[in-house]
């Protein structure tokens, strides 16, 4: 017989997907809980998403479609090896089309495109806990999460205050969660927390090294916490996406030359690649047609 | 003071294994009042404090406590929930290093309004105003307000120990040491000022120490313990001034003398 490398569907065993999916499920019951699990090794580095890529195994089939996007990018290195590893391991097709995808992986961004009722989210979380830079000791965090002790989470606001006239966090920013848990919803900006309010697709959060594994059930409240003389609010941008001329997106600085040239494009490639399909041409989108 | 007692303990007594900490004390605090408890290294006041405090489970024995709704609570009983909840706005405890009851990186304005947020105050302003109301308080200039703990002389981080305690208005504090590791000076200071507060604010306080002196200026009562148990306990000046233990004689007269 010839010897061949023997993957089961989606690279993890079967029981090892039956306990991650038992640990979503909870997960899933009790919005934004930090549920521990077995996080198994993955042929990837920690850091590089083993958290993401071990609930997105334990939850993708034959017939879903797959995107991964990294920093709201589909061509980026974490992407293109995770999307295939995935068309490798469990032969699924795979998109860059966020309306297509029924599985969407991502690390630190929210698609510009409202998600539909449907269509999960996986996010890659580094760490989970919102505390932890607060108040280090794991005991200690559990109890206070357990209690609903918060308000050591307002104390690093009014830090960022004191120090910046505002708050000054502008990522990873702590959201309540159906009124009860307080979340950390990985170090997404801060301009894409509103999306994940009453959003009608399923979220779910692995932190492959932390051993954690949390969700936002679709429609459910979740909440940016703030001040009330400091309401919170997310990032506005100056000039639109200087490829497609979108406003009111999340959008990346790119430096061009060592003059101080620079261009903001959306952050979201697929986005922008639709919009510039569909005719939408942004300031520097006419001199790279022309080119 | 009122007639009603704050604070009623009974029979408490803490074993650390078969290692006794504290045996059989029993007292009756009342509002405003402030009771010392000295005695020498060893001498189960540590013990006490802690199990006061509801840090330490006792080994057997109760203290029941006036809760603000004037229902009389043993605080062993109470769900950690309340427990916790009741030692962050009614209580408060002063450690002897400052570095045990503050959170050293953060400001200390964020360390004053962290009980305040801790208990849903959720306007920025506000917090701040309260904050610098009780940097004024302690003597700490409103200029001090964003700067870090570690950045404070050992007095000035006391007295913001003092401040991030008080800002709730709790009605019992319990104080470890409050002047242990300072300089003469800034331990009269500090006394000044604590006597000053706990008059102002009417506050009750179970205050620890080894020293005779902060006893006799802090405290309208004290108890005197050795080897674990409660060997004598009164009003301050008297057993200051009349000690009936040979215990006691032995530790006013080895004060020194200048």
């Amino acid at each position: 017989m010839k010897a061949v490398a023997n993957y089961n569907f989606a690279y993890l065993d079967e029981q090892t997907k039956r306990m991650i999916r038992r640990a979503i499920l909870k997960a899933v019951a009790i919005p934004g809980y930090q549920v521990p699990f077995s996080s198994r090794e993955m042929p990837m580095p920690y850091g590089w998403g083993t958290g993401g890529v071990q609930v997105t195994a334990s939850i993708i089939g034959p017939d879903d479609v797959l995107k991964v996007i990294d920093q709201g990018a589909d061509d980026t290195t974490n992407a293109v090896s995770i999307r295939a590893f995935f068309a490798k391991v469990a032969r699924v097709a795979t998109t860059t089309h966020t309306a297509e995808a029924t599985i969407i992986q991502t690390r630190h961004r929210i698609p510009e495109r409202k998600l539909e009722a449907g269509q999960i989210l996986v996010y890659q979380v580094p760490i989970p806990e919102p505390l932890r830079f607060l108040e280090p000791r794991e005991t200690e965090t559990r109890k206070m999460h357990a209690l609903e002790e918060y308000g050591l989470m307002h104390v690093k606001l009014y830090e960022d205050i004191a120090r910046h006239g505002r708050i000054a966090t502008t990522y990873a920013y702590p959201v309540k969660v159906e009124g009860r848990y307080v979340m950390d919803p990985s170090p997404t900006p801060k301009f894409d927390n509103p999306k994940m309010h009453r959003s009608e697709a399923l979220q779910l959060f692995g932190a492959g090294r932390e051993h954690r594994i949390y969700a936002v059930p679709p429609h459910t409240d979740v909440v940016s916490l703030d001040f009330e003389d400091h309401p919170f609010e997310i990032q506005h941008f100056e000039e639109p996406c200087a490829l497609c001329g979108a406003e009111g997106v999340y959008l990346d600085e790119v430096i061009l030359d060592d003059r101080g040239g620079h261009m903001y494009v959306c952050s979201d490639t697929d986005h922008c690649e639709e919009r510039r399909d569909a005719g939408f041409v942004g300031v520097l989108g006419m001199q790279e047609a022309a080119e | 003071m009122s007639d009603e007692p704050l604070l009623k303990v009974k029979n408490l007594t803490k074993y650390y294994g078969a290692r006794l900490g504290c045996a059989d004390v029993n007292f009756e605090l009342y509002p405003g009042e402030v009771l010392a408890i000295v005695g020498e290294s060893g001498s189960g006041k540590t013990t006490l404090l802690s199990t006061l405090s509801a840090n330490l489970e006792p080994t057997s024995g109760e203290a029941l406590y006036r809760m603000r709704d004037e229902s009389w609570r043993n605080i062993y009983e109470l769900s950690e929930a309340e427990r916790r909840f009741l030692t962050r706005t009614d209580w408060g405890f002063v450690h002897q290093n400052p570095a045990d009851g503050l959170r050293m990186t953060v400001s200390a304005g964020a360390n004053v309004g962290e009980r305040l947020m801790a208990v849903g105050d959720r306007h920025y302003g506000r917090i701040r105003d309260t904050a610098l109301d009780w940097l004024g308080r302690v003597e700490i200039a409103a200029d001090r307000i964003d700067d870090q703990p570690r950045s404070f002389s050992g007095g000035m981080r006391q007295r913001l120990q003092i401040a991030r305690n008080l800002v709730t208005g709790p009605r019992l504090v319990f104080m470890d040491e409050p002047t242990g590791g300072l300089d003469v000076s800034v331990q009269a200071r500090l006394l000044d000022l604590l006597r000053q507060l706990v008059g102002e604010l009417g506050l009750s306080a179970i205050v620890v120490t080894h020293d005779l002196a902060v006893a006799r200026l802090l405290s309208h009562r004290m108890m005197v313990m050795k080897g674990g148990h409660v060997i004598e306990a009164g009003l301050t000046d008297r057993v200051l001034d009349d000690p009936r233990e040979p215990y006691t004689q032995l530790l006013v007269s080895s004060i020194l003398q200048v």
